[in-house]
């Protein structure tokens, strides 16, 4: 329809009169605001019963139609929420494992074995079933990239998957005793990061709740991860040998609250995230099984199997609590543009403000300011 | 390639995003883009028609959305470019929110201009430009936004560094490009892009999202929605030239008027380190549906990988701190005792920051 091409030397078949302002735009025309106000700006219903809490006193903000500015994931949760639990309990486990026995704890080694290969196998599949192509999974074997948590993971998980899976074979079978240990060290030297990496995973993205998180997911995910195996552990194995898994829970549990809490305050109103609709409702369970298994296990789980055993399995539902509700958070957070747009826009602001007192210092220097240096982005500096 | 600065890498200014990426510095073509310039946009949608016809994107549903002309929606897997409509009136304009736009312009408008001040306006002063002039029945004035939006094409592109399998990739033109034959459909550059513009096919399962008609560029022809535009508000060239070109652009519509002109993803500087394809908007990003502050991902993957191995090793610490603190089941007691003493430093766990 036009010829119209920008080249080395100019503009070539430009229409006529496209350089012109159209007249609705001049004075008398109107001006911003409406977008969102009218339309986008709309709250939803599910906050409110805590907006006294909000770090952001106004959350009016602008959107398109209150229609999402990112996308959220198309995983679904069983899949990839569920790849992280089970990464995590199997990449934990095999650490216990390692330590159970080293310290001569064999049932509770050979429990731990097999729960993380276990662990590992539905972990992967649970990546590959959540695949739009399946079939293309080695695909994931093509690259090395250290940019993408994926492909890193996925690499890990071809060198820990084989480990793990070993040291169950041999500690079922008793072959190989040295090649068992051998296993079981390259699996528990493997295991944190394997209990590691989905954090960055979830946090190399957009989705606010994730990536504005990502200092602290990481100690979130490995403490949730050594709150699951040794709920593994204190479910499987018998009471003599549990001291070490009661410690352990008691540190993770311990551990994750704290986080949890320090990434709370840290994230500011896309906090409400993580307190709001399911992910909330999982938040609160993960907390309460988890604290309540941590802590039936270091009263009861001493004396008493059935104890220990309800103990290992409220630890095991914890972890899987806060798995899903880190993930449903971020989903939420992806869902309504109100995450993306309040934060980015105030970091603007204050970036506007600084900028501004640093010309006005400029101006007090010598009175003359570089003009056009500054990019013409910025015409919204609200006060 | 031996030139390749390695701070440049993940974020911030990178003047040649293909050489980066391995092409030879002198044999590869100048970086290309889209300049949208938003003021002159008919919403004609001929863009978004031109793009389904020449890359024979498949048909993605045909509802009403109810909310405005627009019934496309959004940017996904089969649509590579969406006109956003806005509709502004001034009652439903929120107050004061051009107040702001008055110092930015006045520092940024060239001599002579004084923006702020247009004579004629019989506007209040808190009203900034453009304020309520009702019409001459007690109307109050309309208008329409119209925005026709595409992939950024970003010169640090959180797709292309998230993509597991290396299916997406940096194309000699310095864009974007999915590989279809490679794509296994995990979907992780879905929630990585800052503007949510590539999504997975339903019932394909891969990724798609605009390639900048790779196949047109490659024959020396402009993109399809930048030739089917009949207006000239996309338009298509080498980015440097376009950016030139906007620039002298928002300073004649500021000269005319229109105090609310600014750019959008053309700055270097900014989070993605520049947009390959960049607006000009006559409104806040956040009312066409853009982040007003998009970031890569990536730019803070280092602190996320550091964070990450810290956690690794707390966990090894702790896990280690849980055995030496209980008794061994056949063990020695004198071991025990000393190792546990040991293994209670502080606060257990490290979490560090």
């Amino acid at each position: 329809m036009t010829g119209s091409d920008v080249t080395r030397s100019g503009t070539r078949g430009e229409r006529p009169g496209h350089e012109a302002a159209p007249g609705s735009l001049q004075p008398g025309g109107t001006s911003p605001g409406a977008g969102g106000n009218g339309n986008g700006g709309k709250r939803r219903g599910k906050r409110g019963k805590r907006g006294e809490e909000l770090m952001v006193p106004r959350a009016e903000f602008q959107s398109y139609y209150g229609r999402p500015v990112i996308k959220a994931p198309g995983w679904s949760s069983v899949d990839i929420a569920g790849y992280f639990y089970t990464g995590g309990l199997a990449g934990a486990g095999s650490v216990l494992a390692a330590g159970a026995q080293a310290t001569g704890r064999p049932a509770t080694a050979r429990a731990l074995k097999i729960s993380s290969a276990a662990a590992i196998g539905v972990s992967t599949a649970a990546l590959i079933h959540d695949l739009g192509r399946p079939g293309r999974f080695a695909n994931m074997l093509r690259v090395i990239k250290p940019t993408s948590p994926m492909s890193m993971g996925s690499w890990l998980l071809s060198a820990y998957g084989p480990a793990a899976g070993a040291a169950a074979v041999l500690e079922t079978t008793g072959w190989f005793p040295r090649l068992n240990t051998l296993a079981t060290g390259a699996a528990a030297t493997l295991g944190p990061a394997v209990a590691s990496y989905t954090a960055v995973l979830a946090a190399d993205t957009a989705v606010p709740a994730w990536h504005e998180a990502h200092r602290e997911l990481p100690y979130l995910f490995v403490a949730s991860a050594t709150a699951a195996a040794s709920g593994m552990a204190l479910a499987t194995a018998p009471v003599r040998e549990n001291a070490s898994a009661r410690h352990a829970a008691l540190l993770a549990a311990a551990c994750e609250a704290a986080v949890v809490r320090l990434k709370r305050r840290r994230l500011g109103m896309i906090a409400e995230t993580y307190r709001q609709g399911k992910a909330g409702r999982l938040m609160r369970a993960a907390e309460l099984l988890t604290a309540g298994g941590a802590l039936g296990a270091a009263l009861l789980g001493r004396r008493y199997r059935g104890a220990a055993v309800a103990s290992g399995l409220a630890l095991l539902a914890g972890s899987a609590c806060t798995r899903f509700g880190v993930f449903h958070a971020g989903i939420a957070s992806a869902e309504d543009p109100k995450y993306t747009v309040v934060p980015q826009r105030e970091r603007l602001e204050q970036r506007y403000r600084e900028q501004a007192e640093q010309r006005e210092a400029e101006h007090a220097g010598d009175g003359e300011v570089t003009d056009g240096d500054r990019p013409a982005g910025g015409g919204a500096t609200a006060a | 390639m031996s030139e390749i600065d390695i701070r440049s890498l993940l974020s911030g200014p990178e003047p040649d995003p293909a050489t980066d990426a391995g092409y030879d510095r002198d044999g590869h073509p100048e970086r290309v883009g889209f300049f949208t310039d938003t003021s002159v946009c008919i919403g004609c949608k001929a863009c978004e028609v031109a793009c389904k016809e020449w890359n024979a994107i498949p048909e993605d549903g045909l509802s009403l959305t109810g909310m405005s002309y627009d019934n496309t929606g959004d940017l996904g897997a089969s649509t590579w470019r969406h006109v956003a409509f806005i509709e502004q009136s001034a009652v439903t304009r929120g107050p004061g929110t051009t107040a702001g736009a008055g110092p930015e312009t006045g520092a940024t408008a060239g001599p002579g201009a004084p923006a702020t001040a247009v004579p004629g306006t019989a506007a209040p002063g808190d009203g900034g430009p453009g304020a309520a002039v009702p019409g001459p029945d007690g109307r109050t004035e309309l208008r329409w936004l119209m925005s026709s939006d595409v992939c950024k094409h970003c010169t640090h592109a959180a797709c292309l560094d998230v993509c597991p399998t290396g299916s997406l990739f940096r194309t000699e033109f310095g864009t974007v490009v999915v590989q279809e034959d490679i794509c296994n459909g995990c979907g992780y550059c879905v929630p990585a892009c800052p503007y949510g513009v590539i999504e997975q096919r339903p019932q394909d399962g891969r990724a798609f999202k605009c390639t900048m008609c790779y196949d047109r560029l490659g024959e020396g022809q402009e993109p399809a929605c930048a030739k089917a535009c009949p207006t000239d508000s996309i338009q298509f060239g080498p980015l440097d030239e376009l950016r030139d070109r906007a620039r002298r652009r928002v300073e004649q519509l500021k000269d005319a008027g229109v105090a609310d002109a600014r750019l959008y993803g053309e700055d270097p500087e900014d989070g993605v380190g520049g947009d390959g394809a960049f607006f000009l908007l006559l409104d806040d990003p956040e009312v066409y549906g853009l982040p007003p502050d998009p970031v890569v991902t990536t730019r803070d993957l280092p602190r996320m990988w550091a964070h990450a191995g810290a956690a690794a090793l707390s966990l090894l610490g702790g896990v280690a701190a849980a055995f030496l603190t209980s008794p061994a089941v056949r063990r020695r007691g004198g071991s025990v005792t000393r190792a546990t003493r040991a293994a209670r430093p502080g606060p257990g766990r490290g979490i560090g920051r």
